[in-house]
């Protein structure tokens, strides 16, 4: 339902900490079951509250970007979704399981080895450094997992890696080491080395942020058209803001651990509600 | 002093079965304290202090004890447990057990050098742990210790003398045979020094060449 997803009184709603009105208004526009939840999150890391008693779910199938200043949480977000990171309280839902928890007679104790695993089988991310292998070639990294984690044989994997090529453009650098690649080109090879795991949803940490400019612009087109394309569930974090405003379907506004803003790019972008979201908007626009 | 061709001559059958000895204690030492060291390594990151202490305290004692008492005591004092063991099987038991403490912190620094962002990319694939340290930390880790690994070969090499001392015939013990038969001292002592020479510097020149390849 891709028609849906440029509606923009769309669904994907973040509840709000403190607004006590922002239940979830789903309703009729809303085309995806709930993917993700986040309920009354913290992380510390030290005395700093990096995370403060976070709400939020987003829809399957949707855009969802992360704005805000740095040290806002915003990358902290993705990082407890992908379990680099163990929440301090609270809980975070995936796909109708606790990723950060799971059921042992009837209590809820944080999560093992084996269930966050399980869990996190459908999240993918991209990371900000592409954390490519570089002691396999190209190939190799789009079928590493795939192979060893899906089971796929090897030749099903790496025809699939081969179409993921295509998609990224790279079909021609499938031979070469990641250290022979630009870092555009990288960050292109590790998109298609998350996607080749059939993700239901795709974190994107600053994917944009380590590139030289001229190398920026190769990158958001692979991500725009795999948003177009595809119903995978994207959650973004970003400091391109034209990039927000073309994929997303909400945007969030975040600062000092909280959700302070959230709706759809047209409203965040050009009538934002909150004092804060206007300082930040036009501090990066 | 005269130094004396014609012994050396004399000399050279001896000498070259105790290269073959030195250098077979040398890469079969090698081995044991490539798969030692790693097998230490491996348990020092162990999550359980069960494993981690008593490796800990293994390794220290033994990195800290002198290799000669090591070698006296695997060969004189294990045969009093019902352990007994060929002089040469003992010397590379002794050799491999006392340098795999040193590769152990070798590839630890290895491990240790490879990028977190490496660890979360496995993690955010669900590579299995096993697969993610064989195929993605180790051969990183490793690639980065070949050239401090060869250092330690090169150092077992001049330590292998030491075997003489509990009766390996290497390249020492051929010497000191030849010498006490024949009375001459100069020739046997000069081709065995040389001969660690000759092995030593060449290796050392090949791992600075690696070493510098290895870092692009």
């Amino acid at each position: 339902m891709p028609a849906d997803r440029t509606t923009p009184n769309d669904t994907t709603v973040p509840d709000a900490p403190d607004d006590t009105a922002a239940t979830d208004p789903g309703g009729p526009a809303a085309d995806g079951a709930e993917l993700i939840r986040f309920d009354k999150v913290t992380k510390r890391f030290g005395a700093h509250t990096v995370l403060d008693a976070l709400d939020m779910t987003v829809h399957s199938g949707k855009h969802v970007t992360l704005i805000g200043p740095s040290g806002s949480g915003k990358t902290t977000i993705l990082r407890l979704m992908m379990t680099l990171l163990k929440p301090d309280e609270g809980t975070i839902m995936f796909n109708g399981d606790y990723l950060t928890h799971e059921e042992k007679g009837g209590r809820l104790v944080p999560a093992g080895e084996r269930h966050s695993r399980a869990v996190r089988r459908n999240i993918g991310m991209v990371f900000q450094q592409f954390n490519l292998f570089p002691n396999m070639k190209v190939l190799r990294n789009i079928t590493e997992a795939p192979v060893h984690v899906l089971g796929l044989a090897k030749d099903a994997a790496e025809e699939r890696a081969r179409e993921l090529l295509d998609l990224v453009g790279l079909t021609d650098h499938l031979d070469k080491y990641p250290g022979q690649l630009s870092g555009g080109q990288q960050q292109r090879v590790a998109i298609a080395r998350a996607l080749a795991m059939r993700p239901k949803v795709l974190l994107l940490d600053e994917v944009t942020s380590a590139l030289d400019p001229e190398l920026v612009a190769g990158v958001l087109d692979v991500l725009r058209d795999i948003a177009r394309s595809t119903d995978i569930t994207l959650l973004c974090v970003t400091h391109e803001m034209n990039f927000a405003r073309d994929i997303s379907d909400c945007v969030m506004m975040f600062d000092a651990g909280r959700v302070i803003e959230f709706g759809p790019p047209e409203q965040i972008f050009t009538a934002p509600e909150h004092e804060r979201t206007r300082e930040f908007l036009s501090a990066v626009l | 002093m005269t130094f004396d061709w014609s012994a050396v001559g004399d000399f050279l059958p001896a000498f070259f079965r105790g290269v073959l000895v030195t250098l077979q204690a040398l890469a079969l030492g090698s081995l044991i304290a490539f798969a030692l060291g790693l097998v230490w390594a491996l348990a020092q990151r162990s999550a359980r202090k069960a494993v981690r202490w008593p490796v800990t305290v293994l390794t220290e004692f033994v990195r800290n004890t002198p290799l000669l008492v090591q070698l006296f005591f695997l060969y004189y004092v294990m045969p009093e447990w019902g352990v007994t063991l060929s002089a040469l099987a003992t010397g590379v038991i002794g050799l491999g057990l006392h340098y795999s403490t040193y590769t152990a912190e070798v590839y630890r620094a290895g491990i240790d050098g490879v990028p977190a962002g490496q660890w979360e990319a496995a993690t955010a694939l669900s590579l299995p742990r096993g697969r993610t340290w064989t195929a993605v930390i180790l051969p990183q880790a490793i690639r980065r210790v070949v050239p401090a690994l060869g250092n330690y070969v090169i150092s077992m090499l001049k330590d292998s003398p030491m075997l003489f001392a509990i009766g390996v015939l290497e390249m020492l013990g051929e010497a000191r045979q030849f010498s006490s038969q024949t009375f001459q001292t100069v020739e046997p002592y000069t081709v065995v020094g040389v001969a660690f020479l000759v092995i030593a510097y060449p290796a050392s020149l090949l791992l600075r060449a690696l070493e510098r390849r290895l870092a692009r």
